[in-house]
């Protein structure tokens, strides 16, 4: 009473809002339109993720790897068995291993697609996202005609997959990868090179390379600060060694270095680099069995694995402890998005309300991958 | 076919001013009541069906047999209304109730105030006064009282953002749009609708109409600047940063439900019926045919502005689906330090064209 209460308002966003990306409380303290201070407030996906996987056998803990990145269920699912094998050191067929990669950058590009179309919805352009869905729509089909399921597939398994590939599936993601090549020119034009999205996202919510290193920050939204680090490539697993593909990095095109465009457009290019990737992954597909080399019992050696694989949102790594029963003693998994959302911060103090929820769309984070 | 006209002729039948009066005006304002519904339920419908043609989609359908909404999606927005008006009107418990109820219609009544001069044909209009267009720049600003009262009322930080954001955006705006409309109004040396349009008869080198954005470069820039402050005065995207989805919610709406929401619904396209139709009859020549000396009817006319109205806000909509949204501080930018000098220069330049050619 009678105590001046300063002219500062906090402000809630989320967990209800259009654009928090899942349900994501942003506790914003702002001056008029500036924000001073972000605390970002979690767990309300919380699904004791590394729990549950205690208490199941390892091939149980695959679903639950769907639900934590639920829009690249393929890439979440591939760092989980990548790790599992590794740990019981089995060699998989040559056959399996093509799908693996093909299936992970047909769903890299999915989700890098969404996160565009996304972005540009928090921008305030709706038109792209829906173009962006509507491909997005026919990799999903492909899915579903391999695995049956549209979004948490649950298709690789510990030394194999779930399914094999349908006999015309080379066909149909050739003849879809033919189509979609042009389009990524439609999105450019649409959305990328318009001068109010260039405006309002160079410039904007810049990480400097050493914060982005020193918040752990990795994937996409590292290599858009200018840092060069991929771990298909710098720690290659599967088969990344065998194909050819560049990894884009930012390049501060229209603004400064490591800015909402460069992530934005690091993820563009890396849509083509996965295309590239997946045309040679088609042309090679050995035949095979794939389910010959599934082990019949899963019951790895008492010992420890960390391996990490690079998600669509970035290092996603997986530590897995085993002491020799049919389940896990530990399974810790690393979130990129997790570390990504921590240095929100210290990139989006000072800047509007408006440009908050433009730097939080380009982090493109995942809460499901978050929360756990 | 002005409220005068109506009023000489009642006064012959009734000999009380007052009932020729009342008679005269609610036989004007009603059907405008209804063009403003009809303008609302139509442009709706064409909204959806042009963002859906834009993004690849096919917008909304009858489902079958059974029709769900009509062949085509037709009775879509009739199902939306109805909808609209029988929800729950909720008022959050700790709003100020009075500027709450009372917001929407005096948004409603700043829109539905412009149209009364809107020269629809030679012989359709319902008021034709002598300071038109200084008429519609002025009951127009009004409506800003009611968004910011809306934000105010609901006690929401959404709505107050976005009252706030909208009242500066409006009052800026407004500067532009005012100093673009005065091109036309030097060229004509009136400020009444109807001469404003004789004036753009006739044709220019016998081919290009005589409209005043062909008449020379200034006025031609003059449009364009006036257009795009209309958009941003009707808080279109891309400046339609006081109801920012993403950002804001719903901006100062966010709180309202059913039919107080329906209300400003409508307002928003009365408003871009409004602004067109002034950019129309300013620049564009009004009701006179795009073919000089052609199909110059009162009828025609009246084709021939609701075309180009309808031409506007489809190029609003255009926009709306096509851009994405500025920031607040970018959009000031573009107001203050691109749109006013400009317009500024404009009124200079025009000043010397007539001086020199006439």
């Amino acid at each position: 009473m009678g105590v001046v209460q300063g002219d500062q308002m906090v402000l809630n966003i989320g967990p209800q809002h259009p654009s928090t990306h899942g349900v994501l409380r942003l506790e914003v303290t702002t001056d008029g339109e500036i924000v001073s201070k972000i605390t970002p407030h979690l767990g309300y996906l919380h699904r004791c993720f590394e729990k549950h996987a205690e208490n199941v056998t390892y091939e149980q803990v695959i679903p639950f790897t769907d639900r934590c990145d639920y829009l690249a269920s393929m890439n979440s699912n591939f760092g989980y068995v990548v790790a599992m094998e590794e740990l019981m050191d089995i060699e998989i067929s040559e056959r399996v291993q093509y799908i693996r990669v093909i299936m992970a950058e047909l769903n890299r590009v999915a989700s890098h697609l969404l996160a565009l179309g996304v972005y540009g919805l928090d921008i305030g352009a709706f038109t792209p996202f829906l173009y962006m869905l509507r491909d997005r729509e026919r990799i999903l089909d492909m899915f579903e005609y391999t695995c049956g399921a549209r979004l948490l597939y649950n298709y690789m398994w510990i030394g194999g997959v779930s399914h094999d590939l349908p006999k015309d599936f080379v066909k149909i993601c050739v003849n879809f990868l033919d189509y979609f090549e042009p389009q990524i020119e439609e999105y450019n034009n649409l959305l990328t090179f318009n001068k109010i999205f260039i405006e309002r996202t160079a410039d904007v919510g810049v990480i400097p390379a050493e914060v982005a290193i020193s918040y752990g920050v990795s994937g996409p939204n590292l290599r858009g600060s200018g840092v060069k680090w991929d771990v298909r490539k710098d720690e290659p697993y599967s088969i990344y060694d065998r194909f050819d593909f560049d990894i884009p990095t930012g390049t501060g095109e229209f603004g400064t270095l490591g800015d909402c465009f460069d992530r934005y457009w690091v993820r563009m290019l890396e849509v083509t680099q996965s295309v590239r990737i997946i045309r040679q992954a088609l042309k090679d597909l050995p035949e095979g069995d794939v389910f010959e080399t599934m082990p019949k019992k899963i019951r790895p050696p008492a010992g420890s694995v960390y391996r990490r694989t690079e998600s669509p949102r970035g290092d996603l790594g997986y530590y897995i402890v085993s002491d020799g029963t049919p389940s896990p003693t530990r399974v810790k998994m690393r979130s990129p998005a997790f570390t990504a959302l921590s240095c929100l911060d210290e990139v989006s103090s000072g800047w509007m309300i408006s440009d908050v929820l433009a730097i939080l769309g380009s982090l493109d984070i995942v809460l499901g991958e978050i929360d756990r | 076919m002005t409220v005068d006209y109506l009023i000489e002729l009642f006064s012959k039948l009734f000999d009380s001013p007052f009932v020729s009066f009342i008679l005269a005006v609610s036989i004007a304002g009603i059907p405008l009541f209804v063009l403003m519904a009809l303008n609302a339920t139509v442009a709706v419908y064409v909204e959806r069906k042009v963002s859906a043609f834009m993004m690849d989609r096919i917008g909304p359908m009858g489902q079958g047999p059974g029709l769900h909404a009509g062949p085509w999606g037709v009775l879509q927005t009739i199902a939306d209304a109805v909808k609209l008006l029988i929800k729950e009107d909720t008022i959050p418990s700790s709003a100020d109730k009075l500027l709450f109820k009372v917001a929407p219609f005096i948004i409603f009544i700043g829109a539905f105030l412009g149209i009364a001069v809107l020269p629809f044909s030679s012989v359709i209009q319902v008021v034709d006064i002598n300071i038109g267009v200084f008429y519609i720049i002025a009951v127009g600003s009004v409506g800003v009282h009611g968004i910011v009262m809306a934000g105010w009322a609901s006690n929401n930080k959404w709505s107050l953002y976005g009252a706030m954001r909208s009242a500066a955006q409006i009052i800026s705006y407004e500067i532009p749009a005012g100093l673009s409309i005065i091109v036309p109004i030097m060229m004509t040396s009136t400020m009444n609708l109807q001469s404003m349009i004789e004036f753009q008869s006739g044709s220019i080198w016998g081919i290009l109409p005589n409209w005043i954005i062909f008449n020379n470069p200034f006025s031609f820039l003059a449009f364009f600047i006036f257009f795009i402050s209309a958009v941003a005065e009707t808080n279109r995207t891309p400046f339609d940063i006081p109801e920012a989805e993403s950002e804001l919610v719903a901006g100062w709406m966010t709180e309202y439900s059913g039919f107080r929401w329906a209300v400003f619904f409508l307002s928003e396209y009365a408003n871009m019926f409004v602004v067109s139709g002034l950019a129309a009859a300013g620049f564009l020549g009004g009701w006179l045919s795009p073919i000089p000396g052609l199909f110059n009817s009162p009828i025609w006319g009246l084709f021939w502005f609701f075309s180009k109205i309808i031409f506007l806000i489809f190029v609003m909509m255009w926009f709306r689906w096509t851009f994405p949204r500025l920031r607040v501080d970018q959009l000031m930018h573009v107001c203050w330090k691109v749109f006013i000098p400009i317009a500024m220069l404009n009124i200079f330049g025009v000043g010397i064209w007539k001086l020199i050619i006439g």
